[in-house]
């Protein structure tokens, strides 16, 4: 059992606790993406709402041009009332989400209340620039925190750059190889004061399309039943969409878009099959 | 030349263990007590923000009586060991047993071995997955570990509480039923606390991961009135409180029976 003179106290932070004990993890000293493929999770988007925040994650991790993970998870509670989003090296980025949620419920516990949402934000920056060392050596990550901030009773959403560099949003962020994508769809279809419902069918239009430009994000499974994990960040914390919800929006997205597109044929190709056959 | 001073060990050792029990008994008593969903922790305590009753984590709480500085700083060693096993292996691994061991090593090396023993005794409970696994770990000044069942007194007054709760304890209480026996015990025949006195929490099998949860002043007032009346029939309809899963001061209707 850990005990430490006044002067020596990590006080209520768990990393400095992991510090003192000699446990920080070691940073890698040579460059591990030129030596190994490095397994990457790809797109998360956030969107602010009237009552929240949604936050969503497609399901694919990959690494070089294998799919590594079809089931892979990106968004997570980071405690009651936010959440956050990893995208990029998905060993370093687990690891970060599990420090993260320690982190936060230590403090929590050790000073018997929880920290504000813009504390929370912060300590998430600390630690992805914590993690520059290794973000040099090809392990980097690019979380996206969002959260109810209960003292100024709305949603609120950051992203961050790999020097944990924090900005925060105003209406939806996104992160990952499909951000782009996904962010441009997001950002055409924004509106102020969204509902919960036309908020989680834009975070479901945004992965479909970043999944159909990018072939590191993985779109809907409908042969595995596998469909990104959506959540909503509101007064009343957080809590994930349920599958079949997911599962119903995405078959509903698929048949308006291939009833608008139907299958896609060159005129000079329509019906000369024959001449390979036989 | 003037000898050395010799003291034999064994008034070393009873002057010391005077020395806490004094410190001890100047505070007031704590009650854990076992009830349908898991265990309810109870202690005067005036003060609304220098908690005698703290999670640890997941479904271990900790409570200690005495001098306060002293079992804070020992709340916030259980806090990091228990965080830190977790992290290290898993959260499955992190149990009472194993944190009580640890407290009552410290405890014992520092009464041996310092000037001063510590002048506190602590609880370490934790709520099973199933009602028979709930445990109560006691803790005394001197390392001395007791696993207790059913209920456990903390305090100066330990062994009249104690007593009483004997008595007054039955399985399968409500929530509020065994606050109400828990503070009827601590108040004693007597005298009664005002709610507004006493700090309560829980851990309750029903609340999740996270099974720790304080009764805060307006739920702790709207269970405490019949504990009055004092006449609960242990066992009898206890009416299981609605399950809760966070902090909140809703008016518990129907949580005694």
């Amino acid at each position: 059992m850990p005990l430490f003179l006044p002067g020596e106290d990590p006080g209520p932070s768990f990393t400095e606790l992991l510090r003192r004990t000699g446990r920080q993890p070691e940073v890698p000293q040579a460059s591990a993406s030129d030596r190994f493929e490095i397994t990457h999770g790809t797109t998360v988007v956030a969107i602010r709402y009237a009552d929240g925040v949604v936050m969503a994650g497609d399901r694919r991790a990959t690494a070089g041009n294998w799919i590594s993970h079809r089931s892979i998870e990106k968004v997570f509670p980071a405690d009651r009332h936010s959440g956050v989003a990893i995208a990029g090296a998905a060993g370093p980025a687990m690891e970060m989400v599990k420090l993260f949620q320690l982190q936060l419920e230590h403090y929590e516990k050790v000073e018997g209340g929880a920290l504000s949402l813009e504390g929370k934000a912060n300590t998430l920056g600390q630690m992805v620039r914590n993690n520059l060392p290794a973000a040099m050596q090809g392990l980097g990550v690019v979380p996206l925190f969002a959260g109810y901030d209960t003292h100024r009773e709305g949603g609120r959403l950051f992203e961050y750059d790999i020097t944990g560099g924090r900005y925060e949003e105003t209406r939806f962020a996104a992160s990952g190889s499909g951000s782009m994508h996904a962010g441009t769809v997001i950002k055409i279809a924004y509106r102020e004061s969204l509902s919960r419902d036309q908020t989680v069918d834009l975070a479901i239009t945004a992965l479909f399309e970043a999944a159909d430009e990018d072939s590191a994000t993985g779109g809907p499974d409908l042969v595995r039943g596998i469909y990104p994990v959506i959540a909503t960040i509101t007064a009343e914390g957080f809590e994930r969409v349920l599958e079949p919800e997911i599962e119903e929006r995405f078959r509903a997205l698929l048949s308006e878009l291939s009833a608008r597109e139907g299958p896609a044929r060159l005129p000079e190709m329509s019906d000369e099959r024959g001449d390979d056959d036989a | 030349m003037s000898m050395p001073f010799y003291v034999a060990p064994e008034q070393v050792m009873k002057d010391r263990a005077d020395y806490a029990r004094k410190g001890i008994a100047r505070g007031r008593s704590l009650a854990g007590v076992v009830y349908d969903d898991g265990i309810v922790m109870c202690a005067e305590n005036p003060s609304a923000t220098l908690r005698k009753i703290s999670e640890i984590y997941d479904r271990i709480a900790f409570a200690g009586v005495g001098k306060y500085n002293e079992f804070d700083q020992l709340r916030i060693a259980g806090i990091r060991a228990a965080d830190l096993k977790g992290y290290s292996y898993s959260r499955e691994d992190v149990d009472a047993r194993s944190l009580a061991n640890q407290y009552a090593q410290i405890l014992g090396q520092i009464f041996t071995h310092e000037m001063k023993p510590m002048e506190v005794e602590i609880l370490v409970a934790e709520v099973g997955q199933e009602p028979d696994g709930d445990q109560m770990f006691h803790i005394l000044y001197d390392g001395t570990v007791m696993d207790e069942q059913n209920f456990t007194v903390l305090g100066g007054e330990a062994e009249a509480i104690a007593a009483r709760l004997e008595q007054a304890w039955g399985p399968g209480l409500g929530l509020g039923a065994a606050l109400n026996v828990a503070v009827a015990a601590l108040a004693g025949p007597d005298r009664s606390i005002a709610s507004g006195e006493l700090e309560a929490a829980v851990l309750a099998r029903s609340n999740g991961r996270r099974s720790f949860r304080r009764i805060e002043q307006a739920e702790l007032a709207a269970l405490l009135p019949d504990a009055v009346a004092g006449a609960t029939p242990p066992g009898g309809n206890p009416g299981a409180a609605p399950p809760r899963t966070g902090p909140s001061a809703e008016d518990p209707s129907g949580s005694n029976g």
